[in-house]
C-alpha cells in the first residue's frame, strides 16, 4: 500500500535541491514577506513573522489574521471502521463526533505516554482528517490492524488556512462564504470554491472568533487571492508563527514537543507524559470502548503514579518567564515554565508550566518562578512570586458568539 | 641495553593512548614498532607518488574526544571533519542517499516508503536510547563479577543502576538488543529492502557474521556510539588519512620525551616466575622494563609472544577459542579523476560521503554465504568513499584517493592459503562491482593496494586481519572481553597489560581500549590519575 512505483521515485530525487518545501502559498507570503525571516516546520518553510511579529498580533486580536498551516501533519482516515478504529486509537468518544464537527483530541501509546495531541475531522460518516504536529503514520498503520480502513497522509496535497480574529467572519462573508454564519465552535461545513469544495470549520489556535479553510494544493492560491480580496476592507493581514504564539499562550492550548515531549521523541525515559501529566485529563473518556494506554492512564490514577502536572502561572511583574525555573518556597525546584509571555490583550504575566507533583497538586501555594532577564550583557536576576490560574488565561466572548460578530 | 619503566608492544592507535597517558604520568615508555612506521590499523601510506591512503581503518567517528582533548591531539596536527551523508545504488539505476539534514533524510526514505519515512525517528530514538546507555561505559573498567573487589562491586552497582534507569520496556529492549539479528531488528521498523539494507551494513562490518545472525544488532550499535563534535552517530574523515589520528599520537608521545623505536619487532615476551621483565626483539636484542603493554591481539600475544608454559591452562584454553576470524579485505585505489556515478544526479552530496552497492538484507546474507564456504563474496558489500572530495591534503588538485572496506573476505580459501593470484582475482571482484555503477572506472585508476586478510595479518599482525581484535558478539563484551577475570587489562602474568581492541570496549579507532589499560595500570602503581579525563557526560 506504501510502496511507491519506480518512476515517481526517481522523479522525487530531486527534493534534495530543496531541502525546505514551500508551502502551497509561499508565493504569497514572500511577496509579503519584507523581514525574510523563516523558520523550519515540520519540513517546509515557515515565517516566524512578515513584517511586525506585534502588528501581526494585534491583527488576531482586532481585525483578521491569516496564518498559513499546512505544514500541519495530515491524516485522511476512512472506511467502514473509520469511527471503531479512531475510537480504539484516541482518548475522547469518536461515536459522539457527529459529522461536520471537529474536536481536540490526543492519542497514546500502550503505557499510556501521549504521543501527539491534534484536531479530528468528521468529514462525513466514515471519513476524517487527524492533523497534528509529528508523523505517525508507522502508528497509525499498525493499529489498523483488524479494522476496515484506509490511511493516507494527505500534508502535501491538502493546503491549510487559518483566519482568525474579529473580523474573521465578516472577511469569509465578503468573500461568499457566508453559509458559515450558523457554524458554532467545532462546527464545519464544505462549500464550493472554484472547482473544488473547502472545508471550513470554526477552528483555531488563537481562542478568537476563528476559522480554519482546508483546500486542494491546487486551488490554494485562488483560496488565498479571494480571502485577501475580499478581507481588504476588513483590516486582513497575513502573520506568522511569532505572533500567533502569542494568542496561543493566552488561550492555554499547549504544543506537541514545546510544552510536553511526545513519547516517540523522548530520548530520556522520564520525559514521556501521560494525558493527565500535560492538562489532557479532561480528554480521557474511561467510558468508552477500549482505548490504546487506558489500563496504564487509568492504574496511574488509581494508583496515583502520575508524576508531573501542566498548570497556568500568573508571574508578577512583567518580564516574560519563558523557561525559566519554577520554585517552591522560593526554594525546592518544582518544575519548569515551557512557554510564557506578557499578554498584551490580558495585561498579565503568564506562564505555561509543567511542575513535578506533589507540586501543583498537593502544594500549590507559595510557588516562585526565577526569571533571568538578559540585559546588555549582564543576567538581571529576580525570583517572582507565581499564582497557579485557570486556562485560558483570555476568555473572549466573541470567540463562541453564533452567529458571530461582523467586527 | 636501555632500561625502559614501560614497553608498549606495537604502536597503534591504542598502544599510543596508552604509551602518551604512561609517559605523561612520569613513566618512561617505550614503543616498539614492528613496521618502519607506527600506527598500525590506522595508518596513511604513499604507496604510489602524490597519493596518499587509508590502508586500513577509513573513516573516524569513534574515536573518544577526551583523549583528543588530554592528549592535546589537535595540537599535534589531528582534524577531524564530518562528510555529508552518503547512497546505496540500487540494481534498477536509482539510489537511496542519506543525508544529515532530517527532513531531507525523511523525504529520501519517502521515495521508497512513506511508512519507512516516517518510521526512522522511532527507530533512531530507539537506538539512541541504547547508545545513551553504553556509551558512559566506553571509558569505564568492566567489573569483574566474581573479583569482589570495592571497585568490582562499585562498578557492578554502577552497571546496576544505569540499568535500574530505563524502565521494564528499555530493559527488555536492551536484551533484545544485545542478542538479536540486525535483520530482523530493521524488520520491527521498515518495509523497504534498500532502506533495511543500508541500515544493516553497520551490524555487519568487521563481522564475520551475517545481516540475518544473531548479535548482529550489537554491532551496530558499536558504529553508532560515535560522534562528531557531539553529533552522536555522525562520521567523518581524519585529515590526511587515519594516519593523522596515529601520527598526532606520535607527536604528542615524543613531545612528552616518549621513545618510538619502529623496525623492532618483538619475538616475546619475557616471564620469569610469573612476572615479566622486558621482550626480546626478533633479533635478539633485550628491552627491559618491569611494564609490558601488548597492544597486539589476545591470541598474538597469549599465543605467540608469551610462551604457553608461563599461562593458565583455562586461560590458554579461551584465548584460542576467542572469535577473531578474518571477514573483510580492503582495496585501495589511486585516481587520476573523480569517478562518475550516471545514478547520482551532478552535483550531487553523495560522493563525498559513504557508498554502496549491496541493496538488499538478502543479498548481504548470500555475500556471508560464500565466506562461510571458504570463498570470498561474489557479490561483495562494499563500504566506498573518496575521502579526496573533502580532504585535499591526500592527492593533487583533481586526483582522488578511493577507499573500499570489502566484506565478506575469508582467512583462507577453503582451507588452502591466498595466492598473489587470488589476491587480484579478489581485487577484479571488487572493481567490476563498482565498474558496473560506474562506466569508464577502470580507466582512471593509477595504482591499487589490494588487502586481504593475509595482507592485513603479515602487515598489522592483527589475527586472521579482524579488524576488531575479536569480534563484538555479547559474549566477548564488557567483563568477558577478552577473557573473563581478565576483562581489567591485566593479565596471567604480573607485569604484562593488554591495551589493544581485544579488550573492553571493543575495536574501531576509538582509543578507549588504550585510555582504560593506561588507567588501570597507573591505579596498579598507585599513581595518580586524575589528568585523565572521566568521560564527557552523557546529558
Amino acid at each position: 500500500m506504501t510502496t511507491i512505483f519506480a518512476e515517481g521515485r526517481r522523479a522525487a530525487q530531486t527534493h534534495i535541491l530543496t531541502p525546505r518545501l514551500e508551502t502551497p502559498f509561499h508565493a504569497r507570503l514572500a511577496a509579503l514577506d519584507t523581514l525574510n525571516e523563516w523558520y523550519t516546520w515540520s519540513g517546509c518553510k515557515a515565517p516566524h513573522a512578515l513584517s511586525d511579529p506585534e502588528l501581526e498580533y494585534f491583527a488576531i486580536r482586532s481585525t483578521a489574521a491569516l496564518f498559513d498551516i499546512s505544514p500541519m501533519v495530515k491524516y485522511r482516515i476512512a472506511g467502514p471502521d473509520a469511527e471503531r478504529y479512531l475510537n480504539r486509537l484516541t482518548l475522547r468518544d469518536v461515536r459522539r463526533l457527529a459529522v461536520n464537527r471537529v474536536h481536540y483530541t490526543a492519542w497514546c501509546d500502550d503505557h499510556g505516554h501521549v504521543l501527539d495531541d491534534g484536531t479530528l475531522f468528521r468529514l462525513g460518516e466514515t471519513d476524517f482528517r487527524l492533523c497534528c504536529q509529528e508523523r505517525h503514520l508507522p502508528w497509525l498503520l499498525d493499529s489498523a490492524f483488524g479494522f476496515s480502513v484506509d490511511i493516507r497522509e494527505e500534508t502535501e496535497a491538502v493546503a491549510g488556512l487559518a483566519l482568525q480574529g474579529p473580523t474573521s467572519f465578516a472577511v469569509l462573508a465578503a468573500a461568499g462564504f457566508g453559509d458559515v454564519q450558523q457554524l458554532k465552535p467545532f462546527d464545519s461545513t464544505t462549500l464550493p470554491h472554484d472547482d473544488v469544495s473547502v472545508t471550513i470549520s470554526r477552528t483555531g489556535f488563537t481562542g478568537d472568533l476563528g476559522y480554519e479553510l482546508f483546500v486542494p494544493r491546487a486551488r490554494a492560491l485562488s483560496l488565498w487571492d479571494r480571502l485577501w480580496t475580499a478581507g481588504a476592507a476588513h483590516g486582513i493581514r497575513a502573520i506568522g508563527y511569532d505572533a500567533l504564539n502569542q494568542a496561543r499562550i493566552e488561550a492555554g492550548f499547549i504544543v506537541a514537543n514545546g510544552d510536553f515531549i511526545t513519547a516517540d521523541g523522548a530520548l530520556r525515559a522520564d520525559r514521556v507524559r501521560m494525558p493527565d501529566e500535560i492538562g489532557l485529563d479532561w480528554l480521557v473518556d474511561p467510558d468508552k470502548p477500549h482505548f490504546n494506554g487506558r489500563n496504564a492512564i487509568l492504574a496511574a490514577r488509581r494508583n496515583q503514579t502520575l508524576k508531573n502536572i501542566l498548570v497556568g502561572l500568573e508571574i508578577e511583574g512583567n518580564i516574560p518567564a519563558e523557561h525559566a525555573l519554577v520554585y517552591h518556597r522560593r526554594k525546592h525546584e518544582a518544575g519548569i515554565v515551557t512557554a510564557g509571555i506578557w499578554s498584551p490583550t490580558a495585561k498579565r504575566n503568564i506562564a505555561i508550566a509543567s511542575l513535578e507533583r506533589p507540586y501543583g497538586s498537593l502544594y500549590k501555594d507559595d510557588l516562585w518562578v526565577e526569571i533571568y532577564a538578559l540585559r546588555e550583557l549582564k543576567y538581571q536576576k529576580m525570583m517572582k512570586r507565581a499564582k497557579i490560574v485557570p486556562r485560558p488565561f483570555l476568555r473572549l466572548a466573541r470567540r463562541s458568539a453564533t452567529p458571530p460578530g461582523l467586527r | 641495553m636501555r632500561k625502559f619503566d614501560a614497553i608498549i608492544v606495537g604502536g597503534g592507535h591504542n598502544g599510543l593512548v596508552t604509551a602518551c597517558y604512561l609517559q605523561r604520568a612520569g613513566l618512561n615508555v617505550a614503543v616498539l614498532e614492528k613496521n618502519g612506521w607506527v600506527g598500525g590499523a590506522a595508518t596513511s601510506r604513499e604507496l604510489t607518488p602524490g597519493f596518499l591512503y587509508s590502508n586500513c581503518s577509513y573513516v573516524c567517528s569513534l574515536f573518544r574526544p577526551e583523549i583528543m582533548r588530554d592528549l592535546e591531539l589537535p595540537k599535534h596536527g589531528l582534524q577531524v571533519i564530518a562528510y555529508e551523508g552518503g547512497a546505496v545504488f540500487t540494481r534498477d539505476g536509482d539510489y537511496l542517499a542519506s543525508y544529515r539534514d532530517h527532513d531531507s533524510h525523511r523525504r529520501e526514505f519517502s521515495r521508497y516508503s512513506k511508512r519507512d519515512a516516517e518510521a526512522y525517528d522511532r527507530y533512531a530514538r530507539d537506538v539512541t536510547r541504547q547508545c545513551r546507555f553504553i556509551q558512559p561505559l566506553l571509558m569505564r573498567t568492566a567489573p569483574d563479577p566474581f573479583g569482589f573487589r570495592p571497585r568490582d562491586i562499585s562498578e557492578l552497582l554502577y552497571l546496576a543502576r544505569k540499568f535500574g534507569e530505563f524502565g521494564p520496556q528499555e530493559m527488555a529492549q536492551t536484551l533484545r538488543f544485545w542478542t538479536m539479528s540486525i535483520a530482523d531488528f530493521l524488520d520491527e521498523y521498515f518495509e523497504t529492502d534498500v532502506i533495511k539494507a543500508y541500515l544493516a551494513l553497520s551490524g555487519i562490518i568487521g563481522t564475520a557474521l551475517g545481516p540475518m545472525s544473531p548479535g548482529t544488532a550489537y554491532v551496530l550499535l558499536h558504529h553508532y556510539m560515535g560522534e562528531v563534535d557531539g553529533s552522536v552517530g555522525a562520521w567523518g574523515y581524519a585529515r590526511g588519512g587515519m594516519g593523522a589520528v596515529t601520527q598526532a599520537l606520535a607527536r604528542s608521545f615524543e613531545a612528552s620525551g616518549g621513545t618510538i623505536r619502529t623496525d623492532a619487532p618483538v619475538d616475546r615476551i619475557l616471564s620469569r616466575g610469573g612476572r615479566t621483565s622486558g621482550v626480546v626483539l626478533e633479533d635478539g636484542e633485550e628491552v627491559r622494563a618491569p611494564l609490558v603493554v601488548s597492544n597486539a591481539d589476545v591470541k598474538r600475544t597469549f599465543l605467540d609472544l608469551v610462551s604457553e608454559k608461563d599461562l593458565p591452562g583455562d586461560f590458554v584454553h579461551r584465548v584460542k577459542h576467542f572469535k577473531m576470524r578474518g571477514s573483510s579485505g580492503k582495496v585501495n585505489i589511486a585516481l587520476d579523476s573523480l569517478p562518475e556515478f550516471p545514478a547520482l544526479p551532478e552535483g550531487s552530496a553523495c560522493i563525498r560521503g559513504d557508498m554502496h552497492f549491496t541493496d538488499s538484507v538478502e543479498r548481504m546474507e548470500r555475500a556471508y554465504d560464500d565466506w562461510k564456504a571458504g570463498r570470498w563474496s561474489a557479490d561483495p558489500f562494499l563500504d566506498m568513499m573518496i575521502p579526496t572530495t573533502i580532504d585535499p591534503t591526500m592527492t593533487s588538485p583533481g586526483k582522488h584517493f578511493m577507499s573500499c572496506f570489502v566484506q565478506y573476505c575469508p582467512p583462507k580459501l577453503a582451507g588452502r592459503e591466498w595466492t598473489d593470484a587470488d589476491r587480484d582475482a579478489f581485487a577484479e571482484t571488487v572493481v567490476s562491482q563498482i565498474a558496473e555503477y560506474s562506466p569508464g572506472f577502470r580507466d582512471r585508476i593509477v595504482h591499487m593496494e589490494v588487502r586481504t586478510p593475509r595482507e592485513i595479518e603479515r602487515e598489522v599482525g592483527i589475527t586472521e586481519g579482524n579488524i576488531f581484535q575479536g569480534e563484538l558478539t555479547f559474549d566477548q563484551l564488557l567483563f568477558n572481553r577478552p577473557v573473563p577475570g581478565y576483562a581489567q587489562y591485566r593479565s596471567p602474568i604480573a607485569g604484562l597489560y593488554m591495551c589493544g581492541s581485544s579488550t573492553h570496549p571493543g575495536g574501531g579507532v576509538m582509543g578507549a581500549p588504550g585510555r582504560n589499560a593506561a588507567i588501570e595500570i597507573l591505579r596498579d602503581l598507585k599513581r595518580p590519575t586524575e589528568r585523565m579525563s572521566k568521560a564527557h557526560e552523557v546529558v
